[in-house]
């Protein structure tokens, strides 16, 4: 189906990462109106009138994000963050790989905003081809004089850099992330004091993720009623939903907000594979609740995907169907937290591994009926109790999947095996 | 200590000032450069910042992508993320696990391979997705893997 695109230009515009096709296109353009036009004041309220969320999980507003730095006279930093790993959510690595100018655009305009003078790129190690394109983004935009001292004659200056981490998913938690950058272990700090009044190196600092910051010159362009003329009231704008798993056409969809899932999965994900029902999804990512099928008219927007009992995340969209095993499909989930919990505190570092361990026993056969209440004593000991959300996190799919799905656990321990034959993937034959 | 390491280390210095943030940037060109980080490059590393070597043992043995033991000339991670488990990544990993005559977490005898596992690559698009080198390769067909092919380095890395 053809669309407009605003954040996945890529698709349109080929060879969109390179700046002569990016300014031929009306790259850098939002940025010269926000430095002639626009007061950094303005360019705030005009965020915070657009009414865009974070778009890294959390939804927080981002306008009134930038409204909490102190006006202390203290330096600023802007910090990007691109150290996307939560299970099935992708969006990122596309803007950063093929459309990284508009990144840069938007930290640019957003540094302006937040008066910030130095603003980093925080890319997960893994993404190698991602930091180069990055690297190369920011050197064009040097070259062309939209970075470095005094931009485009406006007094405004701005450094750039890309900072590589090195494999760690906890780094994706703000704090973690600043410590991360400081060159020490990425162990989540206490907050608060939250980034805004201590962040990088003790400054007042701004963490926002890579698509939010890409929407920003969309509206700058277009201005806020276009934003808040797509989605709700609450949860406007756009967004890009990664859609994996059982479907068809497994990739990142750029749809307004308070889409329906249904639309999403069955229209532009084209469906199901061929003689598959659609058994769960996870909708936001692999730290939140599942959602039965007949939840799949539910509008993808903040306030929606809450009330009916999951959370709209990073719009990382997992469909899951009826060969798929749910203990196993949980096992695999509860394994990814265990081996991307940092240690700091016992309740993630131990409930993890405790959770992984009864789950991989039951899926092998070996459960036991105590089986059961263990795994939710242990899921109701790190709710709530960890230092940070990881720990959180590991529970949404496993609480929500011993609620909706108590009987194939039960099937486990008492048939002493999977009824599913232990497999996620069952067709491959040879 | 080989003799251009010191001026990485003033490089890194240079472009990252504050706190310990050239620790990273760092030990990412040594290892580029060395395949991997010995003790012995930890208390060079330790000496040419000034830190001392146990931080910077903390530091590295915190991040999955700083080996600090000796990997093969290709390091292979295959994502086992739940999205790439349901398009069949335990089925690639069994296959290249045959192939290489290794498990998970081994080099070949001959230094020529690392196989790894790898959590949620953030490619379920490409899923099964590979990493070689953490360049992307995906999707792998788990019935139509040819391991052989894969391993000498043949096509099918998408940038994407």
């Amino acid at each position: 189906m053809s669309q407009k695109y605003y954040l996945l230009r890529n698709r349109e515009i080929p060879d969109i990462d390179h700046i002569s096709v990016y300014l031929a296109n009306g790259g850098y353009d939002a940025l010269r109106k926000a430095v002639n036009e626009f007061q950094p004041e303005e360019l705030v309220d005009l965020v915070k009138k657009s009414g865009l969320r974070g778009r890294g999980g959390a939804g927080f507003p981002t306008g009134m994000k930038w409204g909490f730095l102190p006006n202390d006279g203290r330096k600023r930093y802007l910090v990007v963050n691109s150290d996307e790993a939560e299970p099935g959510t992708y969006k990122d690595r596309e803007i950063i790989e093929h459309n990284p100018h508009q990144l840069v655009e938007g930290i640019i305009i957003s540094s302006y905003a937040t008066k910030a003078r130095e603003a980093y790129i925080y890319c997960r190690g893994e993404f190698l081809f991602g930091s180069e394109q990055l690297k190369r983004a920011v050197r064009e935009a040097y070259e062309h004089g939209f970075l470095g001292e005094n931009i485009l004659g406006s007094g405004f200056s701005l450094d750039l850099w890309v900072y590589r981490g090195a494999g760690a998913y906890i780094c994706g938690e703000e704090s973690a992330l600043l410590e991360s950058l400081e060159g020490k272990r990425g162990n989540p700090r206490l907050k608060p004091p939250f980034p805004a009044i201590a962040g990088l190196y003790g400054g007042p600092t701004v963490v926002n993720n890579v698509e939010t910051i890409t929407n920003v010159p969309a509206i700058v362009t277009y201005g806020a009623e276009w934003y808040t003329s797509m989605g709700t009231a609450k949860s406007p704008g756009l967004k890009i939903f990664s859609v994996s798993g059982r479907v068809k056409r497994p990739d990142n969809y750029e749809i307004p907000l308070a889409t329906p899932l249904r639309t999403l999965i069955e229209e532009y994900a084209g469906g199901m594979l061929p003689g598959r029902q659609i058994k769960a999804v996870i909708p936001g990512g692999s730290s939140v609740p599942l959602l039965n099928p007949d939840k799949l008219d539910t509008p993808l927007d903040y306030e929606s995907v809450l009330q009916a009992g999951s959370m709209l995340g990073s719009g990382g969209c997992i469909v899951l169907d009826d060969h798929v095993c749910i203990v196993g499909a949980t096992a695999r989930l509860v394994k990814f937290y265990r081996e991307e919990s940092c240690g700091k505190c016992t309740p993630c570092r131990e409930g993890t591994y405790w959770m992984t361990d009864v789950l991989e026993r039951m899926e092998h056969g070996l459960g036991t009926p105590d089986d059961i209440e263990t795994l939710l004593d242990v899921a109701d000991n790190i709710g709530g109790k960890c230092f940070c959300p990881l720990g959180d996190a590991s529970l949404g799919v496993l609480v929500s999947a011993m609620k909706y799905f108590r009987d194939e656990f039960e099937a486990h321990v008492f048939e002493h095996a999977c009824p599913m034959g232990e497999k996620l993937y069952d067709t491959v034959n040879y | 200590m080989k003799p251009e390491w010191s001026q990485w280390a003033k490089e890194a210095k240079e472009q990252f000032p504050q706190a310990n943030s050239s620790l990273l940037p760092l030990l990412h060109r040594i290892q580029q450069a060395e395949g991997w980080l010995s003790d012995e490059t930890i208390q060079d590393v330790a000496s040419l910042l000034g830190l001392t070597t146990q931080y910077v043992e903390s530091v590295a043995s915190f991040y999955s992508l700083f080996y600090r033991d000796k990997v093969g000339k290709t390091v292979i991670h295959v994502c086992v993320g739940l999205s790439c488990a349901l398009a069949g990544s335990d089925h690639v990993m069994e296959k290249l696990e045959h192939k290489l005559g290794i498990h998970e977490g081994q080099t070949t005898p001959d230094g020529q391979y690392t196989l790894l596992e790898a959590e949620c690559l953030a490619a379920c698009n490409l899923a099964p997705v590979v990493q070689r080198n953490l360049r992307f390769h995906g999707p792998v067909d788990p019935a139509e893997l040819d391991a052989d092919a894969f391993l000498a380095g043949d096509g099918n890395e998408v940038n994407r």
